[in-house]
């Protein structure tokens, strides 16, 4: 279970978040909705620290990730798989060792056992075959499928996706919502999505969060959301450039990254 | 007045939280030399990538440094100082200044600004919190091989610059000056001292140790895309350079 409580964070004084409340349970599914540079992001990489937060509670099955040292810290992370935006695949490695690298600096698993593990992985994510190839010779669509991968190769309680179908074809990108739905069905995952593509939220949520304002402004199934009265609610999802949603977009600053590091 | 003083202020906070970030990042590699036999495979990968593949271009730098401090040295001392202590001054000049600190540029252009790309690139892709999502400590994985690596290689880079140096310096003098080669080397184990081998050393070992630090400093910290990438190989060419001067110099005071 994930549980953030009254999260804030600004950048450059200009607060992103400014007092987050949310409850996950265990094999939900939650997509959190948005506009661009409302913090979605921010929030999702504060779920595994790579972004600490000024102040709040982030508790990750009742331990608190913001107290913790480096080393309970990444004792918590192994729990966790992020698909990141532009999947982040490590350009240098093969997709076997894309794959495994976390499993190689974590366990003692013999070569034929990690690429045991990949293969299967990758039959999951439906890619079978391609163990061997580099990123470069990946198309984007793929690139996500090994991203996702490599996510659960640790068998992780969470997994974390930061925008799955940005930059995807509509096929591609329905492949990728079914691929999400049919993960946290076999694998028994909680399911974070942060998305601003509707088809997707509603296609793979449970819950639907939207922040707005830097707090969880509304909140319900996805037919609650596509019945909200709420203008904010309806401007967002109708995609309507005229409404009340008209503030200023502040852009992720890069942290420092030495804040918080201990030596 | 006051716009000039809060400017002042702000680049004195800038440089001391600068100066605090290396010094942190410094100190976190420090921590991580127990875990270096463990993480061997990526020491060594560096050691080939910093040390073997840098050996033809400082083979190229050392014969020219050489030579060409060879036929300085003879255009400088002719007619005042006999021409017997041409090999020695060379000798020196090489042994003390010139390789290490030649080298040292060398590598901080060829090593130094390709780790602040690579890490740069790394960071702007995300590939670095998707090391750390992994549960895999950045600093560990990708900072402290680049750095020991340096560290332990630089120094036998030098030893081949000062050899082939000597070499491209004997070559001129007895090709170019018609100076015997016995003259050459007259001079030198009257005046050879061990210590300058290993000023010339540590030197070496202290500029590999700072072209890595910083190239992985400022890897870390880029922003803004590809061009933040080629913002950061700049940056981390010059302050290297420039701190391996300074460093230069003060190593000098304390050593001679």
């Amino acid at each position: 279970m994930i549980e953030i409580s009254d999260l804030t964070k600004s950048f450059n004084d200009k607060p992103v978040l400014r007092g987050v409340n949310l409850s996950i349970k265990s094999g939900e599914s939650v997509v959190i909705i948005g506009r661009s540079g409302c913090g979605k992001s921010v929030l999702l990489k504060m779920m595994t620290m790579l972004l600490p937060p000024d102040s709040g509670r982030i508790l990750i099955d009742g331990e608190d990730i913001t107290l913790m040292d480096d080393q309970n810290l990444y004792r918590v992370r192994r729990k966790i798989g992020v698909l990141f935006q532009g999947a982040a695949l490590f350009d240098s490695m093969t997709v076997q060792e894309n794959i495994t690298l976390g499993l190689r600096e974590h366990t003692d698993l013999s070569e034929t056992e990690l690429r045991r593990i990949a293969e299967e992985r990758l039959e999951l994510v439906s890619l079978p075959g391609i163990l061997d190839l580099k990123p470069a010779e990946l198309s984007g669509g793929m690139k996500k499928r090994v991203g996702l991968a490599r996510a659960i190769a640790m068998d992780p309680k969470y997994v974390l996706y930061d925008e799955p179908t940005t930059g995807l074809d509509p096929i591609s990108a329905d492949a990728i919502n079914n691929l999400i739905i049919s993960l946290n069905e076999k694998l028994k995952v909680t399911t974070i999505v942060v998305t601003h593509d509707m088809v997707s939220a509603n296609k793979i949520a449970d819950r639907i969060i939207m922040l707005h304002r830097g707090v969880n402004f509304f909140e319900g199934t996805p037919e609650q959301v596509k019945n909200a009265e709420d203008e904010v609610v309806r401007q967002f999802i109708e995609g309507k450039a005229d409404g009340p949603i008209k503030q200023v977009i502040v852009k992720e600053q890069p942290r420092e990254w030495w804040r918080g590091k201990r030596f | 007045m006051k716009n000039a003083l809060v400017r002042l202020g702000r680049l004195t906070e800038s440089f001391f939280a600068e100066a605090g970030g290396i010094f942190i990042l410094l100190g976190q590699i420090l921590r991580f030399s127990t875990r270096l036999y463990k993480d061997r495979s990526l020491f060594i990968e560096q050691c080939v990538s910093v040390g073997l593949n840098s050996v033809p271009i400082v083979l190229l730098v050392g014969v020219f440094t050489g030579a060409v401090s060879a036929w300085q040295t003879n255009y400088q001392i002719e007619g005042y100082i006999p021409i017997r202590y041409l090999g020695l001054g060379t000798f020196k000049a090489v042994i003390i200044e010139l390789g290490p600190v030649l080298s040292a540029l060398i590598i901080a252009g060829r090593v130094g600004a390709s780790i602040a790309a690579e890490l740069g690139s790394m960071k702007v892709t995300e590939q670095i919190d998707a090391l750390e999502s992994l549960a895999i400590n950045s600093v560990r994985y990708l900072a402290a091989p680049r750095f020991y690596a340096s560290v332990f290689m630089m120094p036998i880079l030098v030893i081949f610059a000062d050899f082939i140096a000597i070499i491209g310096a004997l070559m001129t003098a007895t090709l170019l000056l018609g100076i015997p080669s016995a003259t050459f080397f007259s001079e030198i184990p009257k005046f050879f001292w061990i210590w300058d081998i290993f000023a010339g050393e540590i030197k070496a070992l202290i500029f590999g140790g700072t072209t890595a630090l910083i190239g992985c400093y400022i890897g870390f910290k880029t922003e803004g895309g590809a061009e933040g990438v080629g913002r950061s190989t700049i940056r981390s060419f010059v302050l290297s350079s420039i701190l391996i001067l300074v460093f230069d110099y003060i190593l000098a005071t304390i050593f001679f």
